[in-house]
């Protein structure tokens, strides 16, 4: 690792902006980085030819003085953006030659903001999962390592594993990810950054392969709470091709980052805190709330009474709209293909051939919980359901304005130590689906570490379009706990 | 709610995935677990609660009805897995 890969992306702004560095210079440096911590696996494709293309355009920008937000920034781009020109794959088999003819908003946006694209990130497969184990190329590795076990692999998190496992690497200065119930968070805590999950409508999802697209929403994930709020400016805004996406004024998101949260009431949910949480985690909690009490905000105990059952709520939501969204992949018009004597016989067989495990018990549970008979007892119940979740949180946030939690349950796990149980699987994602269900704005800060080394996260959630609260109680978060820990085998 | 192999064997129909016997078995044990974790939302009193879709509270936004996309036949055919003609190809669907 070099010094240019471990600058922030607030810094190296301001060394390309006097000079001090090129971006071509930053660049090579994140190309050598990717090329050497290929053992990760966190780069479905790598795009070096690019990257130095779009370098030299904004070494070219910036003498114009015409350089945009994140002019020469070196970014992984989650493969579940469409680039035009570059493969696509949503690390799925079924888009293993999948090149798009267009380009996503969100890397359109950062394109124009002078961003420089190293690659494309891996992912559990369709964003489904919350390891990267599930992706057609193979896992994910994080570059953290247990201190009792330093031979041990563990798991990035996900579903936004690559993006999560380069920036922390050192690999990236920022990547996008994307979240549907906690895929740019739980990674982040797992790997130590900070991961940002704006309101749902605040990024236009135009040209992101859908997963729920009542759920699906991106952000950046940095290794500053401050990165975050640049890389989010240039990502954000209102599209008119995507009709979820809001038409609201976008605020200056770094200028929110004040330092003074006095008097803010922050809202301590005591459902967060169920039997068996894990002593560290409470503890790391604790601490949290301990810190922004000594900045001057206030903790508020607050209840939302249906948490506990997000998980069931969003395990009917998401398959369903993840069975609606993935009938799109037939065999025929794009994507990969399986001959069959008749038409269902062509579909059925490259749907089975193209999806993996998890994808295929989703679309199946999507496929149940839709279907004639079934559809009101618990699509209907989970959408009747989900309302009093959104309603539990309009009501707290009358009183407080940010809520902490942890983030995830545990620190990584090691590949393969999960069992078969899907159910077990998805206890990962307990405390980042409630927010995702209701669309807040929800980031995932790193705070501390496990008795084993590994990074921990602890989350905050704000308002609907209130990015600018939840950025600022993040940003004193983030100095209070000063997390300054590496992954072993990168140096400060 | 259980799922037996012969209701896993018409939802992959329903879903048009051809999936092994074996596998069957082993999904009907798999999706009666998921189904068995999410009927707790029984116990929840949603009487009176309008069902949501969308967090986004907005109207439908409405554009002009004209064509602002297209005329590029080869760019849409370009990752078809067998086009010709400029058209996407099936097996013989009318006899």
């Amino acid at each position: 690792m070099s010094e240019l890969t471990n600058l922030t992306i607030a810094d190296a702004r301001a060394k390309l902006a006097k000079g001090e560095i090129s971006a071509v210079e930053l660049t090579e440096a994140h190309i050598q980085a990717m090329e050497a911590a290929r053992g990760l696996n966190a780069f479905v494709t790598e795009t070096p030819d690019l990257a130095l293309e779009r370098a030299r355009e904004a070494d070219a920008a910036q003498k114009k003085g015409e350089a945009g937000i994140l002019s020469g920034i070196p970014l992984g781009i989650k493969d579940l953006f469409a680039t035009e020109g570059v493969r696509t794959t949503a690390s799925s088999k079924i888009l293993e030659n999948f090149v798009p003819p267009y380009e996503s908003t969100i890397s359109a946006n950062l394109k124009k903001a002078g961003a420089v694209m190293l690659g494309k990130t891996s992912l559990d497969e369709f964003a489904m999962g919350s390891s990267n184990m599930t992706s057609a190329f193979g896992p994910v590795i994080s570059p953290w390592k247990r201190k009792s076990n330093s031979n041990a692999q563990l798991v990035p998190g996900g579903s936004s594993g690559g993006s999560a496992s380069a920036v922390s690497a050192r690999i990236a200065m920022g990547a996008t990810g994307t979240d549907t119930g906690g895929s740019i968070r739980q990674p982040a805590s797992f790997c130590g950054i900070v991961g940002f999950k704006p309101t749902y409508g605040r990024c236009s999802r135009w040209g992101t392969i859908a997963f729920a697209s009542s759920l699906d929403q991106a952000g950046p994930m940095t290794r500053t709470v401050k990165d975050a709020a640049l890389m989010l400016q240039a990502m954000a805004g209102h599209d008119p091709k995507d009709s979820t996406s809001a038409n609201i004024a976008l605020p200056d998101f770094a200028a929110a980052m004040t330092g003074d949260i006095r008097g803010l009431k922050i809202g301590i949910p005591k459902e967060y805190r169920p039997d068996g949480l894990s002593a560290e985690i409470s503890k790391l909690w604790d601490d949290g709330i301990e810190m922004l009490k000594a900045a001057g905000a206030t903790p508020v105990e607050i209840s939302l009474p249906h948490t506990k059952y997000a998980l069931a709520t969003y395990y009917i939501v998401a398959p369903a709209e993840c069975s609606s969204n993935l009938a799109r992949y037939d065999g025929v018009r794009y994507g990969m293909r399986v001959e069959g004597k008749t038409l269902d016989e062509l579909y059925a067989k490259t749907r089975a051939a193209g999806f993996g495990q998890e994808v295929r018990r989703r679309i199946l549970i999507g496929t149940y919980v839709l279907s004639a008979g079934y559809y009101d007892a618990y699509y209907t119940k989970a959408q009747k359901v989900r309302a009093l979740i959104a309603e539990d949180f309009r009501k707290a946030f009358e009183t407080v304005d940010a809520i902490l939690t942890p983030t995830a349950p545990s620190a990584a796990f090691g590949l393969g130590e999960t069992n078969d149980d899907p159910v077990a699987m998805w206890l990962n994602d307990v405390f980042t689906v409630p927010a995702s269900l209701a669309g807040l704005p929800g980031i995932s800060v790193p705070t501390g570490l496990s008795s084993e080394g590994l990074p921990l996260g602890l989350q905050l959630l704000g308002r609907p379009f209130d990015e600018e609260t939840v950025l600022k109680v993040a940003g004193v978060l983030e100095s209070a706990a000063g997390f300054k820990a590496t992954p072993n085998g990168v140096e400060i | 709610m259980s799922l037996d192999k012969d209701t896993v064997k018409k939802l992959a129909t329903l879903a048009r995935l051809d999936l092994p016997e074996a596998e069957l078995t082993h999904l009907a044990g798999e999706l009666s677990t998921i189904m068995q974790f999410v009927e707790q939302l029984g116990e929840v009193n949603t009487d009176g609660v309008a069902p949501m879709a969308s967090v986004a509270h907005m109207n439908l936004p409405r554009r002009k009805d004209e064509v602002t996309d297209g005329g590029y036949p080869e760019r849409v055919l370009a990752n078809a897995p067998d086009a010709m003609d400029g058209f996407y190809t099936v097996p013989k669907v009318v006899e």
